[in-house]
């Protein structure tokens, strides 16, 4: 597979990261050149195999329903970019 | 050079203070880190305190064994009063407000943290170039690499900033830079370590684990960050291990496994010179050698580069701005902000990697791309516990050279992936895996040697190299500073 | 050209629990902003998300209540995609195996039955919420409802009108609250219905082009927004115009839907194996032990009802509308009321000056146990019925008991013969010509005195007796 310039555009927008004009050339010289690394994979006859998604072959824990997480609202929002009245501020949201 | 093991019966004889220790420690840093950039983070303010703690906590008779030791931490652990920052921009005023489980559990062993290092962007590199906060050097030639991610951690430790130092292995994360940095590294069995608190890279791959010049020491740090812990999903619920136990067994009928496309094509030859004298030694000390084989090694590579940015880019969609970390400054409406923010807020490889990532998510090439890694991923696996069928661990090389120059590939993102090919299975398999220094390079520069154990089977592991420790001296080689 | 529509449901039901799907933050509704969020949800680096039991035995509940296979094995997935209100960038879901596959629900359209298919029900997250009021420019983002646990519910695409779609959703909804897996309070969005809407020619086999109206809240904006939308899809393609696939909202105040966003922008989510959670395993035993704690169901209920009680099945159904009327019901019957009473009462009287409060039977000032003694008292002639329509309204009033307030009021029945004979007699020397149309063969013509026996005697004669005397006399 290779990107086109377009790909790479379109990759960048669903990733959220700005990629300027000047940085796509080299954006998709090197991508390109991973993907090669990784189309050797393709070709591999997986017939058969199961796809392996954890490390471990576990089952998922379960906790017991209890609210016990106090409210560290001034401590998590000490961080934040822009709060006000408690809440977290970002450009107006538009639906 | 003194080990955890000293340090720790000096506190409890009383010949040193934590404090003093500290102030050791601190000095050493103030004085070294310049040159070799191990740190992100130094506060001798906070370490002081917490040397006091311990001091006051042995006074009172509360002392454990490592009360009052101190330690690096990756900056990739969240601390709560320390800034984390991942060796990214997008973290750089990041204080966090919370303890990951390793930092609480570091705490509850009295250990004192000397401050928090360097590494590359959020744990994607393997020269730790990729630094927000710069390029960590390697103390045994500063026109080299120290490996990476965990590259500060490997550092810090080779150079005596500290005696042992928390890291995380993804593909290779602690085994590389501590055979880059000629000291002892171990990655556990995937689920031993919690990662509650440890900023995600590849959540299906990462471990956190430990460095030390002994495999001693790295078991002591390994019994204080190991455990069930009930906030990590992917914890392994298992009793607590003293992983000291074993360490003076004799290596008789121990069963090492060479695999030969470990020592096939692309090794440097210095490399497999000193891997082959580490394991004459071993026989020497009654090991038994078999040949096996990891068939698809090689597919190692494009398998991990596929999970492992498919994760990231998952993963990493949480840094947009909103709720802490960089936000950018100018920006027109709330897209804008997002993609602006995250431009300037990640480095180069971390965008590449989340493109990646991206792309063989994306629809029509989820099959092509992330189901067949992840089908490559069991082959893989298979393929270790055939060969864990005739061997009690798995022997090879951490790396194909030794350290590379700094700037010899940071252009060629490519190129620094193929030099994980020897790390990448273990991670892939979720098996413990430690790197030991067994020798140097051509070109002066250490070699370490791959202990792989079976799932579980870091006490075998860490009996294997501190037999060979106790019959070598190579740990106790020390870079002149 | 006739047009059929189709219609398919995805309601996002939020589950009871304490606490969140993935942390210990509470999920009680109406919090300062931002003061129920753990780490998780506020996806600080290094959180991790551990799953609550409880949000699983809701989701096999709901499984079995609707006849349903429950996968030993399901996976949890992420979703991604940027918003401010999905703080990690990625919805935690089930995608290519879900907790609930299949089951089905029977709805009732103007008296004819049908049975609904459904495809699935999955856990999944819920997400924060945008705060609109001016900021300076800005939005405000309050994280409390993020990782509330949501049971999505999907059905197959089997409802032909807004009629049946509205009837499913309410089914639905008086499901889920029956076996208590949601509060049911929808003004807090805890019943949210997503609703795939398209329409074809009658006769063609493939379905049209659907548009799908996200988060009604409400069944009757769920009727306004079906009917605008078949209106307006039926009203383009007859202009020759083709539908395009597309995410609409309902504007409750103009009563139109308008565009949010169409198939172009749609969402590439991404989905792959949430690799922070190893799949959900859902053993026999845990079925069968959330098997023996669930209630009996409305269909089942309504089954006995009709043979143990003996009432018809329109009855039957009306009581099993809510767990509680039923329950209301069976204590009144329990109690000593005569069942076809009980229901008559429960249906009629009560449940109308319920309405008319706006209570819930839950709240009834008349305890069933005091409406039985009321019933209990028409059933041996102590107080005829219509007295007892009074009795029971001072009941409400004043909490007395029927048998305090017959007392009290000397509403007895006048069972003395006597006494009744002395009206009997007044009442018959005033209506001459209605003993003779009787005597010539019109039956009915004494039981127009009745009434006057009655209004003599104060309304306490018993009515049955009275007829009688008047019988007597006359033949």
């Amino acid at each position: 597979m290779s990107l086109s310039l377009e790909d790479v555009s379109r990759i960048a927008r669903l990733s959220r990261i700005a990629v300027t004009a000047d940085e796509l050339a080299a954006t998709q010289n090197q991508l390109n050149r991973i993907l090669h690394l990784i189309d050797e994979m393709r070709a591999v006859d997986t017939t058969g195999i199961e796809p392996m998604a954890h490390a471990q072959d576990v089952f998922l824990r379960l906790r017991d329903d209890a609210a016990t997480a106090p409210d560290r609202r001034a401590a998590f929002q000490a961080v934040a970019p822009a709060v006000e009245n408690g809440l977290y501020l970002v450009p107006k949201v538009i639906e | 050079m003194k080990t955890v093991k000293e340090l720790s019966a000096a506190l409890a004889a009383g010949q040193v203070s934590a404090v003093e220790l500290a102030q050791d420690y601190l000095a050493r840093i103030a004085a070294l880190n310049p040159r070799l950039n191990a740190f992100i983070t130094v506060d001798g303010e906070k370490t002081l305190a917490e040397a006091r703690a311990a001091d006051a906590a042995r006074a009172a008779g509360n002392a454990g064994l490592l009360t009052g030791v101190p330690v690096a931490h990756k900056d990739i652990f969240c601390a709560e009063g320390w800034k984390t920052t991942c060796g990214s921009k997008m973290l750089d005023n990041f204080v966090s407000p919370y303890d990951a489980t390793v930092i609480a559990n570091a705490k509850a062993a009295g250990l004192v943290t000397l401050g928090r290092a360097n590494m590359d962007e959020f744990a994607m590199g393997s020269s730790n170039e990729n630094s927000f906060y710069g390029a960590v050097k390697n103390p045994w030639d500063l026109n080299a690499v120290p490996g990476g991610s965990s590259g500060g951690s490997a550092a810090a430790v080779a150079a005596g900033l500290a005696p042992f130092a928390t890291g995380t292995d993804t593909g290779g994360s602690i085994r590389q830079p501590a055979s880059f940095c000629g000291i002892t590294g171990i990655k556990p069995t995937y689920g031993v370590v919690s990662r509650y608190g440890m900023i995600a890279y590849a959540s299906s791959l990462d471990q956190g684990g430990a460095f030390a010049h002994t495999a001693e020491d790295c078991a002591l740090l390994l019994n204080v960050m190991a455990g069930f812990d009930d906030k990590d999903s992917t914890s392994l619920e298992h009793a607590k291990e003293d992983y000291t136990r074993d360490l003076n067994q004799p290596l008789a009928g121990v069963k090492v496994g060479l695999p030969r496309e470990y020592f096939a094509e692309g090794l440097a030859g210095d490399v497999a010179a000193a891997i082959e004298a580490a394991v004459t030694e071993l026989k020497k000390l009654g090991a038994t050698v078999v040949d096996v084989s990891l068939p698809n090694t090689k597919l190692a590579i494009p398998s991990y580069y596929v999970i492992a940015p498919a994760e990231a880019s998952s993963n990493l969609s949480r840094f947009d701005g909103v709720r802490y970390g960089h936000r950018a400054a100018n920006y027109d409406g709330l897209a804008d902000m997002y993609e602006k923010t995250r431009a300037e807020g990640f480095g180069w490889e971390v965008k590449r990697r989340i493109l990646t990532g991206t792309y063989v998510l994306s629809h029509g090439y989820y099959d092509a791309y992330y189901l067949q890694a992840q089908k490559i991923r069991r082959i893989i696996a298979n393929d270790f516990v055939a060969a864990f069928k005739d061997c009690d661990v798995i022997l090879g090389p951490v790396a194909p050279t030794t350290a590379w120059n700094l700037g010899e590939k940071s252009d060629d993102p490519v190129a620094m992936y193929l030099a994980d090919i020897y790390t990448l299975g273990v991670n892939l398999a979720g098996l413990p895996a430690l790197s030991i220094p067994v020798g140097f390079g051509s070109n002066g520069r250490p070699v370490g040697l791959q202990i792989i154990g079976n799932y579980l089977g870091e006490a075998k592991m860490l009996n294997v190299a501190h037999q060979f420790q106790q019959a070598t001296d190579w740990h106790a080689k020390a870079p002149i500073l | 050209m006739k047009w059929e529509v189709v219609i398919g449901l995805e309601v996002h039901t939020q589950l009871t629990t304490q606490s969140k799907i993935f942390s210990g933050a509470s999920t009680a509704f109406g919090a300062a902003p931002n003061t129920q969020t753990a780490v998780v949800d506020i996806a600080l680096p290094g959180a991790l998300p551990v799953m609550n039991k409880a949000a699983v035995d809701k989701a096999i509940q709901f499984g079995l209540a609707i006849g349903a296979k429950i996968n030993q094995k399901s996976v949890f997935a992420r979703k991604n995609y940027f918003y401010p209100d999905l703080p990690k960038g990625y919805q935690i879901s089930q995608f290519e195996l879900p907790v609930v596959e299949g089951g089905a629900i029977t709805i009732n359209v103007d008296g004819v039955e049908k049975v609904i298919n459904l495809t699935r029900a999955h856990l999944e997250e819920d997400a924060g919420k945008s705060v609109h009021e001016d900021f300076h420019g800005m939005s405000g983002i309050d994280l409390n409802r993020a990782g509330t646990p949501l049971l999505e519910i999907v059905s197959e695409p089997e409802m032909r009108s807004w009629q049946e779609a509205v009837a499913y959703a309410k089914a639905l909804y008086s499901l889920v609250t029956w076996i208590g897996i949601c509060d049911g309070n929808m003004q807090e969005g805890s019943f949210r219905c997503d609703v795939n809407v398209s329409v074809r020619p009658e006769g063609q086999q493939e379905f049209g082009t659907r548009r799908e109206i996200k988060n009604l809240n409400s069944f009757k904006f769920m009727e306004q927004a079906i009917k605008y939308e078949v209106n307006w899809q039926i009203g383009e393609i007859e202009e020759g115009r083709k539908i395009q696939q597309a995410t609409i909202l309902f504007d409750p105040d103009t009563g139109e839907t308008r565009m949010m966003r169409s198939k172009e922008d749609a969402h590439d989510y991404r989905y792959f194996p949430d690799p922070d959670l190893p799949p959900l395993v859902i053993a026999d035993e845990w079925i069968e032990r959330v098997k023996a704690t669930l209630p009996e169901l409305p269909v089942a209920m309504q089954a006995r009802f009709q043979s143990q009680y003996g009432i018809p099945a329109y009855d039957a159904t009306t009581l099993t509308s809510s767990k509680e009327m039923a329950a209301f019901f069976e204590a009144v019957v329990a109690a000593g009321a005569d069942a076809k009473l009980a229901s008559n009462w429960i249906m009629g009287d009560v449940s109308a000056t319920l309405n008319r409060e706006e209570k819930t039977i839950a709240e009834s000032p008349v305890s069933a146990e005091a409406l039985a003694l009321l019933i209990k008292r028409v059933m041996d002639n102590t107080i005829n019925n219509k007295t007892a329509k009074d009795v029971l309204k001072k009941m409400w009033e004043s909490g007395d008991s029927a048998d305090t307030i017959i007392e009290r009021d000397g509403l007895k029945q006048e069972t003395d013969t006597g006494a009744i004979e002395a009206i009997v007699d007044a009442v018959l020397a005033a209506n001459p010509k209605a003993i003779e149309e009787y005597r010539s063969g019109k039956e009915k013509a004494l039981n127009a005195l009745v009434g006057q026996v009655m209004k003599g005697s104060g309304g306490k004669a018993n009515p049955g007796m009275a007829l009688e005397l008047l019988k007597k006399k006359v033949g």
